[in-house]
């Protein structure tokens, strides 16, 4: 009985939680203009945001996005992994104070990093656009690659990388050999997270992206809401990238409990 | 030819790897953060002057703003509380829920972008027909931030050590005793991490409460964001700095550690 | 043995990790094809210097010589030496032949060489067939084995074993030390083996060096090592032991537990106060006491599997160990006696507590990083001095802040009547203490010196 209520309870707070996100997956199966009403059963709102025809800058923000998701990701895992080594190999009080630097992008909130780095730009005279947007992305997504890196590092038995040097390997080679297989799915996992931090973020990107009319899907989505009008094609928008966002996460959870699991053997 | 070596040598020193990352760190975490501290303190002649806080003090408007702020942030922070622990503790509780994907279900929202978020709560406003403003913001603020409360409590009583509440009943304790002086300070520390990852972006959030309110109710975020914009830039970071310092205050009573944890946590 | 020519040799070699003196100038020649290993307690500096060896450590100075040319600089991965890591160090994404081929194939060894080697390898460790398995599905002993094929495999001209078998179980490591030794006659290659158990050291070994507290204590052969120690320390180490204080009177004579005794040890001088070590299979026990040497009590008697354990108090009250494959009823009078040649004789390192200090005032000495009050000796505020404390003066207290200054219990010897520690203050010196209390390794105490006790000498 005290079973069956905390079921109901748990049931009725997804719906109130998943409400809002289900309604807009329905509707952007219908043409209509106005969210709520329903035209009958269609496709063209996905036909019409893949064909190009809508207007404003869509195509081009989606493009953005993902541009600079991907560039991001990639350099912060390349920065974000080779730092972890370092921090790892780190003792003391200087490991200490990078870890706290670490943790101060993922502590501040979005507005305060997006102010600060908007900052940096115009003291430093950098013109803002594409390239200040992909820098504060890496900026705030790195922490989180040393975060998913760090593990992996300390559960690697000590020795194999002098292991490695025994049997005639160059430091480098054996960074090449035996650390990176060792800490891939650290950073694959990292990538994914920094990919999708990247794709998810606002506050940042606002500030950092200039007046040039560099839009991302985020700040596209604000503009275009803020007219009053709300695109129709947001709707199947909206729901190509929570369908991503689940399907991403699921693969991150799926990979580390696997991991989990392996260790456990 | 021995300069040469010596640098080999410190390239090979695997703690020097952290170089690039740490002048990066400074280059694009600390010297921001400087700044912003900088631009508070002068005019935008760059002369140091309090005059960007001695502004703010002397504007209602602002003010006001920030002090509703904060009200909705700690109405919004009471009702996460009230609605996720219930909901943290039965998904913790292994007679109550064994289901892994139900948890997962309640983080994923996390991960959505803030703005498709307030997008839908627009939406299903409009589709039951409920006007936007005071009432919209609130459920559109509970309604993004419950997860970041319900996933620390969860992960506190998670790892709560079972045979604890065993010894309270062993020891003769009733159920809700068990509850009140065992499970529940045992979970302080996840409440309060709970209460830093709800109240910090709700008082910082900008946009998302000009979107449930139609543009009628302005949040401090929402000010800061328009000085920043209209090249007010020195006020707009002593407004920053001002944030910061009560997002400062209520982080002196989280542990930053199991917090950072916890923003990492469906990794 | 293929030869007496030395093959690695060590010179002065120090190494401090921040204050720690880890190893303090150790001297070593190994010669090759030797079966040579590293012995002692955990931290007494044999990993480190293993370590040194295969080149993961740089000494602070001293140098290590290969074949004659200095090695101390030159990086791991051009030494011609392989290692056996402690805990495998397998690469777990390679299977058991890539981990075997990774020194063959950075060497550009030609793939078909690197088979049949490979192939030899495995065979040597009886793990043929075995090429194409995960690494993380073998058992801990299988894993040891491919760490071993992949270090021999490479044909080093040195195999460094660090503890390769101290993760195993019992049976398990019997076995492997006989594979071991078989292996190293079949190799022909120098063993360098770290190890802190002394059986497998005396099983194993050509030549045995036992390390303490970052020196070299003693380097023998393991019939030389356990018959002969030179030190308290070796002996008891090395196998059971009673150790006792003991006079030489003179030349073959030496007193100890009150009884004056035979044996073979020459130019001690005369009434010189000397450690003796007798092995407890080495004292004969009899039922009649009218022949024996000296008489005692029986106190407890253990069976052991092969012989019995004994303790006996003497008639002098000392309390001895005593294996024999006869049982003697507990409580009953026995006798006994000891050959000439099982009585061990072994200079004392000292026999009291000199400390360097200074006088801060006429009646105040400091020492151990502590003030100590002395009689008044003429001495004057600033002079350096010497205080001299002998064994049984130092007092231990229980509580900590009764003493003047703080150490750590670190070693325990018993002497038949008495224990005598070696407790390390905070100041980082020794102070030995005689004492019939018991106390356990690690305790923390507090250490204090009766005024009276106290000897001043000043220091030039």
């Amino acid at each position: 009985m005290k079973k069956f209520f905390a079921q109901t309870y748990l049931w009725i707070l997804l719906a109130l939680l998943y409400a809002p996100i289900i309604i807009i997956g329905i509707f952007s199966f219908t043409e209509a203009k106005v969210l709520g009403n329903w035209t009958g059963f269609s496709t063209k709102l996905y036909t019409s945001l893949f064909s190009g025809r809508v207007g404003g800058g869509l195509l081009s923000a989606i493009e953005n996005t993902f541009t600079i998701a991907i560039i991001a990701a990639a350099v912060s895992t390349v920065l974000g992994s080779i730092a972890a080594i370092g921090i790892h190999n780190m003792r003391g009080k200087k490991r200490q104070i990078i870890t706290l630097f670490n943790n101060i992008p993922m502590l501040n909130p979005d507005i305060i990093t997006g102010i600060s780095l908007f900052l940096l730009f115009i003291t430093m005279g950098i013109s803002q656009g594409y390239m200040t947007v992909v820098l504060a992305h890496i900026a705030f997504c790195t922490p989180y690659v040393v975060l998913s890196v760090m593990p992996r590092l300390q559960q690697m038995n000590p020795n194999i990388y002098e292991a490695a040097l025994d049997l005639g390997a160059t430091p480098f080679q054996a960074l090449r050999k035996v650390i990176i297989p060792e800490i891939r799915p650290g950073m694959i996992s990292g990538f994914i997270l920094a990919f999708t931090l990247s794709i998810d973020d606002f506050a940042v990107t606002i500030f950092t992206k200039g007046n040039e009319g560099l839009e991302t899907l985020s700040t596209f989505i604000y503009a275009d809401a803020r007219k009053g009008g709300l695109t129709p094609e947001l709707r199947p928008l909206s729901t190509i990238i929570f369908v991503t966002v689940l399907i991403l996460l699921i693969i991150i959870n799926v990979r580390a409990r696997r991991a989990e699991r392996k260790q456990n053997i | 030819m021995k300069f040469i070596r010596n640098i080999f040598t410190f390239l090979s020193r695997r703690s020097s790897w952290a170089i690039p990352y740490t002048l990066f760190l400074g280059m694009f975490v600390a010297l921001p953060l400087v700044l912003i501290v900088i631009f508070s303190f002068t005019t935008n002649q760059g002369e140091f002057s309090l005059i960007n806080f001695e502004k703010f003090v002397t504007q209602p408007e602002a003010v006001n703003t920030f002090v509703y702020s904060i009200g909705i942030a700690l109405v919004t922070t009471f009702l996460c509380i009230l609605l996720g622990y219930p909901a943290a503790y039965i998904l913790s509780n292994k007679n109550l829920n064994r289901s892994q994907t139900t948890v997962m279900l309640f983080i994923l929202p996390m991960w959505i972008n803030i703005l498709v978020r307030t997008l839908a709560t627009v939406a299903l406003f409009d589709f039951v027909h409920l006007p936007l403003g005071e009432g919209a913001l609130i459920f559109g603020m509970v309604y993004n931030f419950l997860p970041f409360m319900i996933y620390p409590i969860y992960n506190t009583l998670q790892k709560m050590d079972h045979s604890l509440i065993e010894a309270a009943e062993d020891l003769g304790a009733k159920p809700s005793i068990v509850f009140w002086k065992v499970v529940v300070p045992l979970s302080m520390p996840g409440v309060t991490s709970g209460i830093m990852m709800v109240f910090m972006p709700t008082i910082s959030t900008f946009a998302i409460a000009e979107l449930l309110t139609m543009n009628n109710i302005k949040l401090f975020g929402t000010t800061i964001q328009e000085n920043i914009n209209n090249g007010m830039w020195n006020y707009g970071a002593a407004l920053s700095l001002i944030m910061l310092v009560i997002i400062g205050i209520t982080s002196l009573f989280s542990d930053s550690e199991e917090q950072s944890q916890n923003e990492g946590g469906i990794i | 043995m293929t030869g007496n020519d030395s093959i690695i040799k060590i010179e002065h070699l120090s190494k401090a990790f921040g204050d720690k003196v880890v190893l303090d100038d150790i001297n070593l020649s190994i010669r090759r094809g030797e079966f040579i290993t590293l012995l002692g307690p955990s931290g007494c500096g044999k990993t480190t210097l293993l370590r040194m060896i295969a080149g993961f450590l740089k000494p602070d100075s001293g140098v290590i010589l290969m074949e004659g040319s200095d090695i101390s600089n030159v990086p791991p991965h051009r030494r011609p030496l392989n290692t056996v890591f402690q805990r495998y160090a397998l690469f777990p994404h390679l299977n058991v032949y890539d981990n075997i081929a990774f020194g063959l194939k950075l060497n550009k060894v030609q793939s078909s060489e690197i088979e049949t080697r490979i192939r030899k390898a495995l065979k040597m460790v009886s793990m043929t067939d075995y090429e194409d398995r995960d690494v993380n599905s073998l058992s801990g002993g299988q894993q040891q084995r491919v760490a071993i094929a992949r270090a021999i495999v490479n044909r080093p001209k040195v195999l460094l074993l660090d503890e390769p078998l101290a993760a195993l179980d019992l049976k398990m490591r019997k076995d492997m030390q006989m594979e071991l030794k078989q292996m190293h006659q079949e190799l022909g290659i120098t063993f360098i083996y770290v190890t802190h158990d002394q059986e497998e050291a005396l099983t194993l070994s050509d030549t045995v060096v036992v390390m303490s507290d970052g020196k070299i204590q003693q380097i023998g052969t393991p019939i030389d090592i356990y018959n002969e120690p030179v030190n308290s320390f070796v002996a008891d180490f090395i196998g059971e032991s009673n150790i006792l204080n003991g006079t030489m009177i003179k030349d073959r004579e030496v007193e100890f537990i009150g009884h004056t005794f035979e044996c073979v040890d020459e130019g001690f001088g005369h009434n010189t106060p000397v450690d003796v070590v007798v092995r407890p299979e080495d004292i004969y026990i009899i039922a009649n006491t009218e022949n024996a040497k000296f008489t005692g009590v029986v106190k407890s008697c253990i069976f052991k599997g092969v012989h019995y354990e004994m303790f006996v108090e003497t008639d002098n009250g000392y309390e001895l160990m005593l294996q024999d494959y006869n049982a003697f009823e507990v409580g009953s009078t026995v006798g006994m006696f000891i050959k000439p040649s099982d009585i061990h004789v072994m200079q004392k390192e000292r026999t009291c507590n000199i400390f360097e200090g200074k006088m801060i005032s006429s009646t105040d000495v400091e020492i151990l990083g502590g003030q100590f009050q002395c009689a008044d000796c003429g001495l004057q505020e600033g002079d350096n001095i010497y205080a001299t404390v002998n064994f049984e003066c130092v007092e231990l207290m229980d509580n900590k802040e009764d003493g003047t200054v703080i150490g750590e219990v670190e070693f325990i010897l018993y002497k038949g009547n008495h224990y005598h520690l070696t407790v390390l203050t905070d100041s980082g010196e020794k102070v030995y203490v005689d004492t019939n209390d018991i106390w356990d390794k690690g305790d923390i105490v507090g250490i204090s010196v009766n005024i009276s006790d106290l000897h001043i000498s000043k220091r030039v």
